[in-house]
């Protein structure tokens, strides 16, 4: 009894966890990332619930069924669709370490991307042109922030598409490239479950009202 | 002990996320091609007669296909970083839940009860 009191005095006390256990490099990223997205879904879900109220509020302004277009919806989910699967196709090579083919399925990705962007940007402005500017009423302010958050993420994911794909070719599938091209590869599907939503409840449901 | 101490730190190399097979993902795109056209089929030829129940179809097909892409393309699974993803979703949903009836709820009620030349003497 007395001799432990004796060896703790003599030892150095110490007031943290001295077994420091190895925490690799990028560990908890991908969960890192998740929360993100979470918190990117809510954002969504403030501007969804946003334009559910003052969706019906035209201001004797055009509704949906007059600006919405749908085959050229239609169009656009499509791209959004083909991007993801060729995005899926692009994780399978990287699986594999075969850097063309990843790089080419990323190519066609951002080109998918690319044709979703430049569709969306075609109806904004044949909106605009034709008098319904955000401005105009309460349905189309919250109609432009919702549709134009989503737009912008998009735009944010072929900027960073494009950064890996420049990483890949400089330093190919290294450990810190193949983590990254999976946290890419959560926001892009992610995305595409927001349009989900959005097609669904802006667009078709618009021409329901 | 020293056996879930291993499990709890040295994490694999791909941190517990499944990849998913060729397989899976074009189980994945077929199905959310069909859920994608099915709604806009209803809308654009208007197969069903009543716009309630079109309504609450496109809904289920949206909510169904929001789960395809959860499982087929974000390889969502009760297993991964020991469970905690799926925690996270869960709250998530439980706060966008909350947020989108409750706005969609308050602000009917207001609509309906405050609008200008409503007699408010009516009510006890």
């Amino acid at each position: 009894m007395s001799s432990s009191v004796v060896h703790e005095n003599s030892a150095t006390p110490t007031f943290y966890v001295v077994d420091e256990h190895d925490h690799p490099e990028g560990g908890s990223t991908m969960f890192g990332f998740w929360i993100y997205l979470m918190s990117d879904c809510l954002i969504f879900a403030v501007l969804f619930a946003t334009y559910g109220v003052l969706g019906g509020n035209y201001a004797a302004g055009p509704s949906p069924k007059d600006l919405f277009d749908l085959p050229l919806v239609a169009i656009n989910t499509s791209m959004l669709l083909f991007s993801s699967i060729t995005y899926g196709f692009a994780m399978l090579t990287m699986d594999k370490g075969r850097i063309g083919a990843t790089q080419a399925w990323l190519g066609l990705t951002g080109l998918f991307g690319l044709a979703f962007i430049g569709i969306e940007l075609y109806e904004f402005s044949h909106m605009i042109h034709e008098g319904a500017t955000p401005q105009r009423s309460a349905f189309l302010s919250s109609f432009f922030t919702l549709v134009g958050t989503h737009g912008l993420h998009v735009t944010v994911g072929l900027v960073w598409l494009t950064t890996l794909m420049i990483q890949v070719k400089r330093y190919g599938l290294i450990a810190a490239n193949k983590r990254r091209l999976m946290c890419l590869s959560m926001f892009w599907h992610f995305l595409d479950v927001i349009w989900i939503g959005v097609f669904t409840f802006v667009y078709l449901m618009g021409m329901l009202r | 002990m020293t056996t879930a101490r291993t499990d709890d730190h040295s994490h694999p190399d791909d941190d517990g996320h499944a990849h998913g097979s060729l397989r899976s993902y074009l189980i994945g795109f077929g199905l959310s091609v069909v859920l994608t056209a099915i709604p806009f089929w209803l809308i654009m030829t208007g197969a069903l007669d009543s716009k309630q129940g079109t309504a609450l179809a496109i809904m289920a097909l949206a909510v169904i296909q929001i789960v395809v892409h959860m499982v087929f393309f974000l390889h969502m699974n009760v297993r991964s970083e020991n469970g905690w993803t799926m925690m996270a979703l869960i709250f998530t949903l439980v706060l966008v839940v909350i947020t989108l009836t409750g706005s969609l709820w308050v602000m009917y009620h207001l609509n309906t009860n405050m609008m200008p030349g409503h007699d408010m003497s009516q009510i006890p």
